[in-house]
């Protein structure tokens, strides 16, 4: 399984991850790399086999539907690169 | 001081022999000599440190002391520490200090355990070496030209060389495990659940695991006593009660059953570490249990397996490093896509982008069914192979790696042939099952470990095969001549 450019591009994008024009071909070849690992899988026979999404077969824990944390917003907002009168600051969306 | 085990130093602080401060300040200095050369730590917290010892003290002398009160221990730095950075061994973390503690952490503090710092690791645990590290990378006590293995390469190093008492590590395809085994000591990944994801930065939520790294499997049993157990911040954790890992560890083992899969001891395995792996097997003889062979078929097929369920996790969960809430952020956005796409260009290394770009791909539309599914499904033939074994066996034993340390920078180009030497670990992540590495006979003067696989909440009989183990042979004991 051999990724092109065009197919590195679109998955950084969706993944929104930026890549340098020069860093394309280092990346698809990477990428390709794992995939021939990955490819092995493809021999197997699954039919019929569940899959499995966790290793002890639970079920999601409910809880009671009450609030449990008290308001931290401050704390939180500290470790942010950018906040205003408690809102997070990002550049701008809508002209 | 420092060779003492974890029982040993809580006698000696009780009886007054030495204080929580004096052993504290003695590990501070070690870390202070000997760390220049290895890089274990990536924060050292030597204030807090000794406010945890003084307070450690004071505990001891009003008779309020636990297992661990006053012992010096380090957390990886994947588990959040309220006050003191958590990095995750990422630039995108450099300036992160968490606003709360992980459970594991919090668990630590409440058993009056001393914090000597945060140790280095694979950028968000993504690796075999610890040379993914933004922070550089790890040396092996043993011989510090090679790698200490990884991603809990850090904390592995460190208890090695005896800058800290015992340390905590994460294991999600084999990361206390396999640098336990490269670094001579005992790392064990309990069951999936066992212990709280809490507070532990999230690289694929369904494999993650945290466990403890000590000098020995009756110092391990101390710390996972202390780390197991519900936790309700943690959905996916276990509620299955918590048995007293101390009282374990002496049982006999005459009649214990212990399977050999044949597909551990196959090619690709180095002979000097195979014939180490069956002198181990010989004390168990001797020690009563009865060895048979088994196969897990599917065992090829982990890795393949594991290349597609743990980018996949990984692609979402570090979804949330965007440059908005916490984090790097890049200078200067034109907009909140080259916002996004920047920071994490710049924040994350290109070992992790290399996996959440798989992550991305395997989850895009037209290829879910072809990876993930396929990967989910051969995931069940892969547990279904571990159900089987253990209906005729009681313990699984084969090496925890294919090799000793490799050299640094050996395999740091070649990504797939790094993956590869997690060959035995990570399908035991896959199923969920709780394994440990213990250190065997070296093999051309570099550490060899064994791995003991348990079926699911047998963390008891793990330790316990272990102990039994340690007890007939001086392996463990072993230390690196250089750090003495």
């Amino acid at each position: 399984m051999s990724l092109e450019r065009a197919d590195v591009e679109k998955i950084a994008h969706l993944a929104r991850i930026a890549v340098d024009e020069e860093e394309l071909d280092a990346v698809a070849g990477g990428l390709s790399n794992i995939l021939d690992l990955v490819e092995q899988m493809k021999a197997v026979d699954t039919r019929g086999v569940e899959p499995m999404a966790h290793p002890l077969h639970m079920v999601q824990r409910l809880r009671e539907d009450r609030v449990t944390e008290s308001d931290q917003r401050e704390r939180f907002q500290a470790v942010a690169p950018q906040t205003e009168a408690g809102l997070y600051l990002v550049p701008k969306v809508i002209e | 001081m420092h060779n003492k085990s974890i029982s040993e130093l809580s006698a000696g602080l009780r009886q007054g022999a030495f204080s929580s401060v004096e052993l504290t300040r003695h590990f501070l200095d070690r870390i202070a000599r000997h760390d220049e050369r290895l890089n274990a730590y990536i924060t050292r917290t030597e204030e807090a440190a000794l406010a945890g010892a003084r307070a450690a003290d004071a505990r001891i002398a009003a008779g309020e002391a636990g297992p661990l009160t006053g012992i010096p221990i380090a957390h990886k730095d994947i588990f959040c520490t309220d006050g003191i950075r958590t990095t995750c061994g990422s630039r995108m973390l450099e300036r992160f200090t968490a606003p709360y503690d992980a459970t594991v952490v919090s668990r630590f503090k409440q058993a009056g355990a001393v914090v000597l710092g945060k140790t280095n690791m694979d950028e968000f645990a993504m690796g075999s070496s610890n040379e993914t590290s933004y922070y550089g990378a790890v040396r092996n006590p043993w011989d510090t030209t090679r790698v200490p293995g990884g991603s809990s390469g850090g904390s592995a190093a460190a208890v090695a060389a005896r800058l800290c008492v015992a340390a905590t590590g994460t294991d999600t395809g084999g990361s206390i495990r396999q640098p336990a085994a490269l670094c001579g000591i005992t790392g064990l990944k309990p069951t999936y659940g066992r212990v709280s994801r809490y507070g532990m930065i999230a690289f694929a939520s369904s494999l993650d695991q945290a466990g403890p790294m000590a000098a020995s499997a009756e110092d391990a049993a101390t710390l996972l006593q202390a780390m197991a157990g519900f936790d309700e911040r943690d959905s996916t954790s276990a509620q299955e009660p918590v048995p007293d890992y101390s009282a374990a560890l002496g049982g006999d083992l005459a009649g214990v059953r212990i399977g050999l899969p044949k597909e551990y001891f196959g090619a690709g395995l180095d002979p000097a570490v195979a014939a180490s792996v069956e002198q181990a097997i010989d004390e168990y003889r001797r020690l009563g249990a009865e060895v048979v062979e088994i196969s897990l078929p599917n065992t090829s097929l982990a890795v393949p397996v594991y290349y597609v369920v743990a980018p996949a996790e990984c692609s979402s969960n570090l979804a949330r490093f965007d440059g908005v809430r916490y984090g790097h952020r890049c200078e200067a956005p034109r907009d909140l896509e080259d916002l996004y796409k920047r920071s994490r260009a710049e924040g994350f290394g290109p070992e992790v982008k290399r996996r959440i770009m798989i992550g991305t791909y395997a989850l895009s539309a037209g290829y879910y069914d072809a990876y993930y599914l396929k990967a989910q499904q051969i995931r069940h033939l892969i547990s279904d192979d571990f159900a089987r074994a253990f209906r005729e066996v009681d313990v699984i034993l084969g090496p925890t790696t294919p090799g000793t340390a490799f050299a640094l920078g050996e395999k740091a180009d070649d990504p797939v042939s790094m993956y590869l030497s997690d060959i035995y670990t990570i399908a035991v992540n896959l199923a969920g099952l709780p394994g440990i590495s213990v250190p065997v006979a070296p093999a051309d003067g570099r550490p060899v470990g064994l791995q003991l696989i348990g079926n699911y909440f047998q963390e008891a009989r793990l330790l316990n095969l272990a102990h039994r183990l340690q007890q007939a042979t001086d392996w463990h004991k072993a230390a690196p001549a250089e750090f003495e």
